[in-house]
């Protein structure tokens, strides 16, 4: 799994059927990276629907929100529609997972429970890898979103 | 870690003194949270040395009425009538609507007047907004979450009683 200090690896994939999103140009933001192991899993909805919840937080640290998993666009797009999700999902589906493995977040077919928050110059600031059942909340992102601010 | 640690604006219920500290964070439109009710007020019956604060977690994008009942509560204690509220909205959870919250306020024999123009205002949108920000930062991931003297309790709330008791 990538760490602090390592170069975020660039990756473009579907957010919807008809919307790419490319990392690098959200360069000038801070980036928050939601690995998840599936839509519709109940932890997983609850840990997306809180993060739905935080968006105008995260807003104020000039940061922006990703889930990424291994379902495709269009259940993406019926999971967002159906929990009223306000960010993008991303679909890590062709090749299967090719981006969770670059980021080494990748296991039996699922992208593991797994939060990076990379700055505005693409550098991964904070990882973290959470039991897979268990909801790693938002106080981490804060946190590391608060230090880097600090620092800046 | 509770963070911050109860202050003089939360909402206190029980044994002021108390020398167990209770905190939830709730949300009005939580069905969990709906039960949870019936098992603290149990508990505060039951033990006499149990000081019970109540934090707003509203899962706003979920549950359509959560925020605006969270207000209720706000506006209604700034006719000290916090707790009376807080309880009518769990015991009308099924019942959650725009006038609900009016007729509530009204059996509460609140100054109506008074009542509708704290439902629009802000501060008390911030004061929520507040405690949302800070259940985040003490690590609440979904609702209900409480927190025994300060310590997150990752138990089942069912529990909650057995384990407060011991």
């Amino acid at each position: 799994m990538l760490q602090k200090g390592d170069q975020a690896p660039d990756f473009t994939l579907a957010a919807s059927p008809d919307k790419m999103v490319t990392l690098s140009d959200l360069r000038g933001k801070n980036v928050i990276l939601a690995f998840y192991p599936a839509d519709w899993s109940p932890v997983c909805t609850d840990q997306m629907g809180l993060y739905n919840e935080m968006l105008r937080f995260f807003e104020r640290h000039n940061a922006v929100l990703l889930g990424i998993s291994v379902d495709g666009k269009w259940c993406h797009q019926a999971f967002a529609k159906d929990r009223n999700l306000h960010f993008d999902l991303l679909a890590d589906f062709e090749p299967k997972g090719a981006v969770s493995r670059q980021y080494g977040v990748y296991k039996n077919g699922e992208s593991l429970r797994a939060l990076f928050v990379i700055d505005d110059q693409g550098v991964i600031q904070w990882s973290y890898l959470s039991p897979i059942g268990e909801n790693p909340g938002a106080d981490g992102i804060l946190q590391a979103l608060e230090t880097m601010n600090a620092t800046a | 870690m509770l963070t911050p640690p109860i202050t003089s604006r939360d909402h206190v219920t029980g044994n002021q003194q108390g020398s167990t500290e209770i905190v939830e964070y709730g949300d009005f439109q939580c069905p969990y949270c709906g039960e949870a009710f019936g098992i603290v007020r149990d508990l505060l019956q039951a033990l006499g040395n149990v000081k019970f604060v109540f934090r707003h977690f509203p899962l706003a994008e979920s549950h359509e009425y959560a925020m605006d009942a969270a207000i209720a509560t706000e506006a209604a204690a700034r006719q000290q009538q916090f707790w009376p509220m807080h309880d009518a909205l769990y015991q009308h959870q099924q019942e959650l609507s725009d006038e609900l919250f009016t007729e509530l306020a009204q059996q509460l024999q609140l100054n109506l007047d008074q009542f509708r123009e704290d439902m629009q205002d802000n501060i008390l949108v911030s004061k929520v907004e507040a405690d949302f920000e800070s259940g985040i930062r003490s690590g609440v991931n979904g609702t209900p979450t409480f927190f025994i003297n300060g310590k997150r309790f990752n138990g089942d709330y069912r529990n909650l009683l057995a384990v407060v008791r011991h």
